[in-house]
């Protein structure tokens, strides 16, 4: 019952007049970020229709200059010798009321980390930072690629953040605070993370969840412990951020069954169109 | 819709056991896990089941994705060391591509799950194709070797004569293929277990769909709480399909206050254990991961 009424509260919020300005900055990244968010599919139209207007996209909106933004997603690490991508995070800073870090490069630098120069046709372009090296973050979104799925959720919180009513900016206080937190941890996570913060702190549990996320398979079980194999590891920091170990959430993740219903609530109409 | 601060949500709690001959022979306890997964393999609710089969040393669990009902049968009975279960969340769906993934694990298996599916960091596909999750109540879970040096040296028994072990009564059972049954006090267990456990506050598998465990029920029974929508929509059917007897848990013994009082012990002493990571060094403290 009370749930039936937090999604219909969603859609009674959901007038166009209301929507929320979203942006995806475009830094040192592979565009696997983007592709993730488009992976949306129906979903992404569902929130461009009723929730968010696309103001800023290198690749799908016809705008230069970086505008005024409720939440901008940047993707990709900054090259601190090319003075146009500093320039932009600044700017993104400047004008928007949340920066999401979209993906493991812009939260931790990820595989631009390796990054040494010298090659052709701009050799002075080797040094990339995280975008947390240069300004502040207020949201994490790890992963190479993220997942479709949780950019989708943040875009959903965020806008309920920023319009929805009393509870529902409580949820979404609630659901986006673990990755505010990651954002405030810093900007290096790799296998090492698990190994100080969850092995060695004696709070592993063997679960193998850190294995699934890898995706550059460098994390295997030894009877029962999770092995990291160094020289694979990318530094995306996807196993940190999945271990149930390095942050739980309790009293969100137990009401999954009703915060996956409001977030299907919130994109309904965009299923129907299938 | 049940809410207790130790025993979770639920819709409701039952005693039952598996009516199928061929599961209930080789079951743990009632058959409910291997039953359900089978269930909803066969009804198409899952394509799949990540279940804690047979690794390549004896009791030591390897977790695989079961495609078939022998698959499924193949991970029966507890064996009470880790089984990184839920490594294979994420390749489920894609080298198997399965859509509708089940999922089999003790509390903390079900709390990975449940992450994976909100938080999904790196774990695409999994949130929409989780169709159901069984969890094991769990009191704390051993390394392999520690587990070998229970049965081996505590036991005195070799590991691969060994049918079935089980913890109750205060104590660990290890039964053997000719019908030998050794016991080891419990407080001899209590230092091969794994630390990570003694900071889990949850006994019961608060976050499954449906939780299963010995515990409460009589011998040979299992004690099943049905906790979400999904988990009671399977349940009713497979129980009108005539699956499983049930009997209310009011008229079984010991029943659920004797749930409720293991439950307490857990999660309070590891309250504790937290309380006491607080102040672990000088104004020093260890991470909390709840916190
Ligand atoms: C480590 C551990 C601790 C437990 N502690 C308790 C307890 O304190 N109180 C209680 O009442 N019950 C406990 N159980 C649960 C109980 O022992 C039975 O597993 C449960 O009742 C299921 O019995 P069944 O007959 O329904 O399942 P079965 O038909 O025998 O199937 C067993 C299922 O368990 C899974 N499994 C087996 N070993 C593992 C493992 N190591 N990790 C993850 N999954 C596994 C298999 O995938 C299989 O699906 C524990 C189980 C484990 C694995
Ligand atoms: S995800 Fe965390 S708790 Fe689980 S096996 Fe990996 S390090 Fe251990
Ligand atoms: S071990 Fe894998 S998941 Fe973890 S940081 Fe390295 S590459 Fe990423
Ligand atoms: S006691 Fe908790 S942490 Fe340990 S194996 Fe069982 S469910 Fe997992």
């Amino acid at each position: 019952m009370e749930l039936l009424e937090k999604v219909e509260a969603i859609k009674e919020a959901k007038s166009v007049a209301n929507k929320i300005k979203l942006g995806h900055v475009h830094l040192s990244g592979c565009t696997g970020c983007l592709v993730s968010v488009a992976d949306n599919y129906q979903g992404f139209l569902k929130i461009l229709d009723d929730y968010a207007d696309l103001v800023y996209c290198l690749t799908l909106a016809d705008v230069r200059h970086i505008p005024e933004m409720d939440v901008a997603l940047v993707e990709g690490s900054v090259c601190i010798q090319d003075r146009e991508s500093v320039e932009d995070i600044k700017e993104t800073r400047k004008k928007s009321r949340i920066v999401v870090a979209l993906g493991s490069c812009a939260s931790y630098g990820n595989i631009t980390r390796f990054c040494r120069g010298g090659q052709h046709n701009q050799p002075q372009h080797e040094s990339y930072l995280p975008i947390g090296d240069l300004i502040d973050v207020d949201v994490y979104i790890p992963g190479c690629p993220p997942s479709p799925e949780l950019i989708r959720n943040v875009a959903i919180m965020a806008y309920l953040l920023l319009e929805g009513n009393e509870e529902q900016k409580a949820l979404a206080g609630r659901y986006l605070k673990p990755l505010m937190d990651l954002a405030k941890r810093g900007t290096t996570r790799c296998f090492c993370d698990l190994m100080n913060d969850v092995i060695n702190q004696g709070l592993c549990i063997g679960c193998g969840i850190c294995a699934a996320s890898c995706p550059v398979r460098a994390i295997a079980h030894e009877f029962g412990k999770p092995q990291g194999d160094l020289n694979l590891c990318i530094k995306c920091g996807s196993c940190y951020g999945a271990c149930p170990r390095s942050f739980f959430n309790p009293d969100v993740i137990s009401e999954f069954e009703s915060i996956n219903e409001i977030i299907a609530g919130a994109l309904k109409e965009g299923e129907k169109d299938d | 819709m049940i809410e207790d601060p130790y025993l979770g949500k639920y819709v409701t709690c039952v005693s039952a056991r598996s009516t199928d001959k061929e599961i209930l022979k080789k079951a743990q306890d009632g058959g409910i896990a291997t039953a359900l997964m089978v269930y909803a393999l066969e009804q198409g609710i899952i394509d799949g089941a990540i279940v804690a089969g047979k690794g390549d040393l004896p009791w030591k669990p390897r977790p695989f994705v079961a495609m078939s009902r022998e698959d499924i049968l193949k991970a029966q009975r507890a064996k009470y060391n880790i089984s990184p279960q839920v490594s294979w969340l994420k390749e489920a769906t894609r080298s198997f591509g399965l859509d509708k993934v089940g999922v089999t694990g003790v509390c903390c298996q079900m709390q990975a799950v449940r992450k994976a599916q909100l938080y999904p960091i790196n774990m695409r596909d999994v949130p929409g194709k989780v169709a159901f999750a069984v969890g094991l109540f769990c009191m704390v879970n051993f390394p392999y070797d520690s587990i070998q040096a229970l049965v081996e040296d505590h036991a005195n028994k070799s590991f691969s004569s060994v049918k079935k072990m089980e913890f109750g009564k205060g104590k660990f059972f290890v039964h053997t293929e000719r019908g030998n049954v050794s016991t080891v006090p419990l407080k001899e267990t209590h230092k091969y277990e794994q630390s990570g456990c003694h900071v889990c506050l949850d006994y019961v598998s608060n976050l499954a769909d449906i939780s299963t465990g010995s515990v409460g029920s009589p011998d040979g029974w299992s004690t099943v709480f049905i906790r979400t929508k999904v988990g009671n929509e399977i349940w009713s059917k497979a129980v009108a399909e005539g699956l499983f007897e049930t009997k209310p848990i009011e008229e079984v013994k010991p029943g659920l206050g004797l749930v409720m009082k293991l439950a307490k012990e857990k999660i309070d002493k590891n309250r504790k254990t937290l309380e006491e990571r607080r102040n672990f060094g000088v104004n020093k403290a260890l991470r909390d991961p709840y916190a």
